[in-house]
């Protein structure tokens, strides 16, 4: 059974049909697959449709043979965890709280117990959020607080990972660690769903791109394949290099 | 510790305001049992007493549960248009029964009604192919506020000179004594809501995030607003039904103690609703006792009372 099946999946937004359309595929195992194209290809809306936040127009996505809209919220959640681009800046509880919320689907009683808080100390760990465990999340930079929030969804300790251009807020130095992790994270069995921008650092670290244009799927292959400059010129309508190392890793650049 | 705590001072208030009052007790006869003072203080005072804790408890509970609900701080147990619909409902009772003298159970059914049609009318909204969400819930409540509002105030300068002397007194609000099995029948629809708000404060510090994060996390945020809508509703309406709309005390507690015990609803909700019950009896014990014999409405205490100390608690910041 696949981890990620998506069938002929569409969505409209009143007044803009066509938001998704048709999108068909599918991820077997534990893999790290980037979702790129340009803004308003759908990118987000594809995740929050995965994570069950939204409903299809046609077609389904099913995780490990489930449908979000069979089954209940907690009991997906403990399948897939989903870090959206924003929450609230503005959100008053300490970044131990926060990284504990990840720990709901797992029980509705009053006060976590035990095996939560290892969860938590061990995502803490993960993400190096110790020396800010006290600290109020809104108290944090953005990119802290976007550790925080990945902090969370390990801690939900789901095997399908759905995260919204977690990498927005970080410097190089927590971007190459974020994907770092990300790797990680794949080899232990999770699929990783990443939205992101960066074609460059995709390019070297994923198993697999799905590129969105218009809604429509484009490209479902390794970066190598996915990236080929006509096809990125025609997506993102900038001219793009790519040069293939004899190991394989893929760089880009580009630029009018 | 903040449960035993919120607790603790309830209790105290509640034991010791029903010896506070305008007109002089006698404890000797109070001790031994005799008339009149036995009977003030067990017909009178005591159920005004229990009617002022329940009162407090649920509005100042439902308050804070509307403030996590709508993610909104100024959310209060009217937002919602509750109060409104229940005034309706009381409203065109008084405007319409037939006679002088007003069957009290009537207005209190009347006033249930009205706040149970807003949960028929949400939902209705809810069953909507419409995402039923708490942003579409504050504004529906803001609409039924302004509409209910609106035929009140019809109704009210419709009536004659009688009618709209009641209808202005039950406008006011106010905590009068009533029949211990009223005060049961409070109880049971007060206390076990209590309860399961109580149970519900976890999820709740985590929609306080917003809908989006709650989701990802296992929250089902459209199953959580439409009960605790219902919870609050029912705590709201069945204390407007029988006390009137009485201001301020859903507002102002939870967010005084929002300063004391922080923003968890695992210690704001308990807090919240012993310390509303406690505010409320300590309001209705000034209201009656000040200017006795002539009691003043309680929702002017409240409101000249907690107000002053809210806009200072938010200054002194």
């Amino acid at each position: 059974m696949s981890l990620l099946k998506l069938a002929n999946v569409s969505y409209d937004f009143p007044g803009a049909p066509g938001v998704l359309d048709g999108i068909t595929a599918d991820a077997a195992g534990p893999q790290l697959i980037a979702v790129t194209g340009p803004n308003g290809a759908g990118k987000s809306t594809l995740l929050d449709l995965i994570a069950g936040l939204k409903t299809p127009a046609t077609g389904e996505c099913l995780v490990e043979g489930h449908d979000a809209r069979r089954m209940r919220r907690d009991k997906f959640c403990q399948m897939v965890a989903h870090v959206p681009q924003q929450v609230p800046a503005n959100i008053p509880y300490t970044v131990e709280e926060v990284v504990l919320t990840g720990r709901i689907p797992y029980g509705r009683g009053l006060y976590e117990n035990d095996e939560d808080h290892e969860a938590m100390e061990r995502a803490m760990a993960r993400m190096r959020l110790e020396p800010f465990r006290t600290r109020l999340f809104h108290s944090l930079s953005g990119g802290e607080r976007q550790r925080v929030l990945l902090a969370a969804a390990l801690c939900q300790q789901a095997r399908v990972l759905l995260l919204d251009e977690p990498s927005a807020h970080l410097d190089p130095a927590n971007q190459a660690q974020l994907w770092e992790l990300l790797r990680e994270l794949r080899d232990l069995g999770h699929l990783v769903l990443v939205v992101t921008h960066h074609l460059a650092l995709a390019a070297q670290n994923t198993d697999r791109v799905w590129l969105l244009h218009r809604g429509r799927l484009v490209a479902d292959a390794p970066p190598a394949q996915a990236f080929h400059p006509d096809r990125l010129e025609a997506v993102f309508n900038v001219a793009f290099h790519r040069h293939v190392t004899e190991e394989g890793r893929v760089f880009l650049t580009y630029g009018l | 510790m903040v449960f035993v705590v919120s607790l603790l001072v309830a209790v105290g208030v509640a034991v010791a305001c029903p010896f506070v009052g305008g007109s002089g007790m006698d404890y000797g006869k109070l001790w031994a049992k005799e008339a009149p003072d036995w009977g003030i203080f067990v017909n009178l005072r005591v159920p005004r007493m229990l009617l002022a804790l329940l009162t407090g408890a649920a509005l100042s509970g439902a308050g804070a549960l509307f403030q996590a609900l709508l993610r909104d701080a100024l959310a209060t147990p009217s937002s919602l248009g509750v109060s409104a619909a229940a005034a309706l409902g009381a409203v065109a009772v008084i405007a319409f029964y037939p006679g002088e003298t007003m069957w009290f159970p009537l207005v209190w059914l009347a006033a249930l009604a009205g706040a149970g049609g807003v949960i028929v009318l949400v939902a209705a909204m809810s069953r909507s192919d419409r995402r039923f969400s708490a942003f579409t819930l504050l504004l529906t409540g803001i609409a039924v506020n302004g509409i209910c509002t609106a035929v009140v105030l019809l109704l009210h300068s419709l009536a004659g000179i009688t009618k709209s002397f009641q209808i202005t007194h039950w406008l006011m609000g106010g905590i009068d004594s009533i029949e211990y099995s009223v005060l049961g029948l409070l109880a049971l629809a007060i206390i076990p809501i209590c309860i399961w708000m109580l149970r519900l404060a976890r999820v709740l510090n985590v929609v306080s995030y917003g809908e989006t994060w709650a989701e990802g996390r296992g929250v089902d945020c459209r199953q959580v607003t439409w009960r605790g809508f219902v919870a609050g509703t029912v705590l709201v309406g069945t204390t407007t039904a029988v006390t009137g709309p009485i201001a301020f005390v859903g507002l102002i507690v939870p967010h005084l103690l929002r300063r004391v015990v922080g923003p968890d609803y695992r210690l704001l909700l308990p807090a919240s609703i012993f310390g509303g019950g406690a505010f409320l009896v300590v309001c209705d014990t000034i209201s009656r006792s000040v200017l006795a014999p002539v009691e003043i409405p309680v929702g002017v205490t409240t409101a000249l009372l907690g107000g002053p100390f809210f806009v200072w608690l938010l200054w002194s910041r």
